[in-house]
């Protein structure tokens, strides 16, 4: 995978979530994504960030325009160092929240992605990485 | 802090999303139009997404939050000219809008807040032939 | 075999360009790929390759065509691969272009380096190497435009074959013709939507009459694209479900909350119905009932 273009920044609070969404939708359309592909991957991205903020405690994205051959992508990897989440596959199924939400975060982001990857360790933190391909 | 400006037409409050808001903003509408459905007595309350690229499920949950409790104030909400990207999204997403109705654009949301004032048709009816 | 830097061509090419030019036109029109209307374009690419041709002999080496030396004759093929796709021409004819260069190029350099018959042998060995070479590229380019120009046609067709079609005010219905694949049922549900917006239709009639077979995720996509509809204050209806269609619906599982109708004509006079339309027939008039 080749990185084309990335940027970090900090996804801590709700003005975050925004920039997120609008520098995820400018990645998609650099990549050349379709109108829909490029709603799903930023809705995606305020799914997972929203996650980072809420639950855990803030962190940072990691946003990259990727290409696998001749494949364009954007690839996201949120990081932080909240609580952890103790039962993965739990959290991974529809309707499961702690909070007040829907539950749909996470697993409607992992649907709205064409790779989704997630790693956490209770106590230490968080790591979602999602790649959507054009 | 910034608003999200909401208009009265006869026993209808409107509301048009233009902006991609952010949690607090999406809360403080909220509030904003549970206390103007009481203070206007609305029997409808539109809400215009035309605008919105993105709706995810915190959005989604207001729009249902907003349903609920107009419900219990009396009211009705219509949802209206949602865009088909943003459709497909939630579909994908499993996002369902409960006690929502939808309608194309603002004049058939119009006509159909008045069908459902005047009890001609149900909130939760499926349409049958 | 002479070193790489030691071949003859790039200077042989320098002093007898318009013979070889001459010679290798006159060949290539034996060998029956071009036509009239083709000439000045062919010898236009033809005078081009040569200088392109002695420019990248004399970078060096010989052996590696798609180092940066040989970049000008690269270019220059692709864009001869790339016309003569578009003529009509067959991958043989368009290498044709390259290969119909040995005769000339073997006769000049029996006539530079002709006494010496080893060094004669060596050059010609580099020279047909490096043709054939040059030759496979030209067909290499070439499949690669004929599957480009392909998947644009298909695409046009695409667009033609799916038309979204206006029944009645507020009654839109999209015929499906052939078999579908995931792709292309996505690219035509979206369309779909977007025509619901446009015309503010609230009832879209998906008629699949003419598709033979429908799968598990060409049923999703359909079942997905009503379920959007619906979010957007528009219903669909589906219509021309053969029996083992509606089996694979149900095999989905999916609450089957979509109206469907077995063929086009009742998903019509349904949707009339819903839009609070109905058919009358006129009175006869009294001189048609007189008769």
């Amino acid at each position: 995978m080749i990185v084309e273009k990335d940027e970090t920044m900090p996804v801590g609070n709700a003005e975050d979530v925004v920039r997120v969404r609008r520098e995820v939708r400018a990645h998609a359309v650099g990549a050349g994504f379709s109108l829909v592909d490029q709603t799903k991957i930023v809705t995606a991205a305020s799914e997972i960030a929203r996650n980072t903020v809420d639950y855990g405690g803030g962190g940072t994205l990691h946003l990259a325009t990727v290409r696998h051959g001749a494949r364009r992508g954007v690839r996201l990897v949120f990081s932080d160092h909240g609580p952890g989440i103790t039962d993965l596959k739990l959290a991974l199924t529809d309707g499961y929240t702690t909070g007040s939400g829907l539950g749909l975060g996470l697993s409607g982001a992992k649907r709205l992605s064409s790779e989704f990857d997630i790693k956490s360790i209770p106590g230490e933190g968080t790591v979602v990485t999602i790649v959507r391909w054009k | 802090m910034e608003q999200i400006p909401i208009l009265k037409i006869g026993d209808c409050l409107l509301v048009s999303i233009q902006v991609d808001m952010h949690d607090r903003l999406a809360l403080a509408l909220q509030d904003d139009l549970t206390s103007k459905i009481v203070a206007s007595r609305a029997r409808g309350v539109m809400i215009d997404i035309s605008a919105l690229e993105v709706v995810d499920s915190f959005i989604g949950r207001m729009l249902n939050n907003i349903a609920a409790m107009s419900r219990v104030l009396d009211a009705v909400t219509v949802v209206v000219g949602m865009q088909p990207a943003v459709a497909i999204t939630l579909v994908e997403l499993g996002l369902a809008l409960t006690g929502v109705k939808t309608a194309l654009n603002v004049d058939k949301g119009l006509a159909l807040i008045r069908r459902l004032i005047d009890g001609e048709e149900d909130v939760f009816d499926r349409r049958e032939g | 075999m002479p070193r790489k830097s030691e071949t003859v061509l790039p200077s042989l090419i320098e002093r007898r360009q318009k013979e070889l030019l001459d010679a290798w036109l006159h060949s290539q029109r034996n060998s029956g790929v071009w036509t009239t209307e083709d000439e000045s374009d062919t010898k236009s690419q033809s005078t081009r390759f040569l200088g392109e041709l002695r420019k990248g002999a004399a970078g060096g080496q010989v052996e590696d065509i798609r180092a940066r030396e040989w970049t000008g004759v690269r270019d220059l093929l692709e864009e001869v691969s790339r016309a003569r796709a578009l003529r009509g021409f067959t991958p043989s004819q368009t290498a044709t272009f390259v290969f119909s260069l040995k005769e000339p190029l073997f006769t000049a350099l029996r006539e530079e380096v002709g006494k010496d018959a080893e060094r004669l042998a060596d050059e010609i060995w580099v020279a047909t190497l490096l043709l054939d070479k040059l030759g496979l590229y030209t067909t290499e380019v070439f499949q690669k435009n004929r599957e480009e120009v392909i998947s644009r046609q298909q695409a046009e067709m695409l667009e033609l074959s799916t038309p979204v079609v206006q029944l009645w005010e507020g009654i839109l219905a999209i015929p499906l013709i052939g078999t579908l694949d995931s792709e292309r049922t996505q690219v035509v549900m979206e369309n779909l939507l977007q025509e619901i917006v446009k015309t503010g239709a609230e009832i879209a009639i998906i008629d699949i009459t003419g598709v033979p077979t429908v799968d598990t995720l060409v049923a999703q996509h359909l079942l997905k694209t009503v379920s959007a509809a619906r979010l957007m204050g528009a219903d669909c209806i589906i219509s021309g479900i053969r029996p083992q269609i509606a089996q694979t619906i149900v095999h989905l599982g999916v609450d089957l909350s979509v109206t469907s109708k077995a063929n086009l004509a009742d998903a019509f006079e349904l949707a009339l119905r819903r839009a609070g339309k109905s058919i009358v027939e006129r009175a006869k008039s009294a001189k048609a009932q007189a008769e």
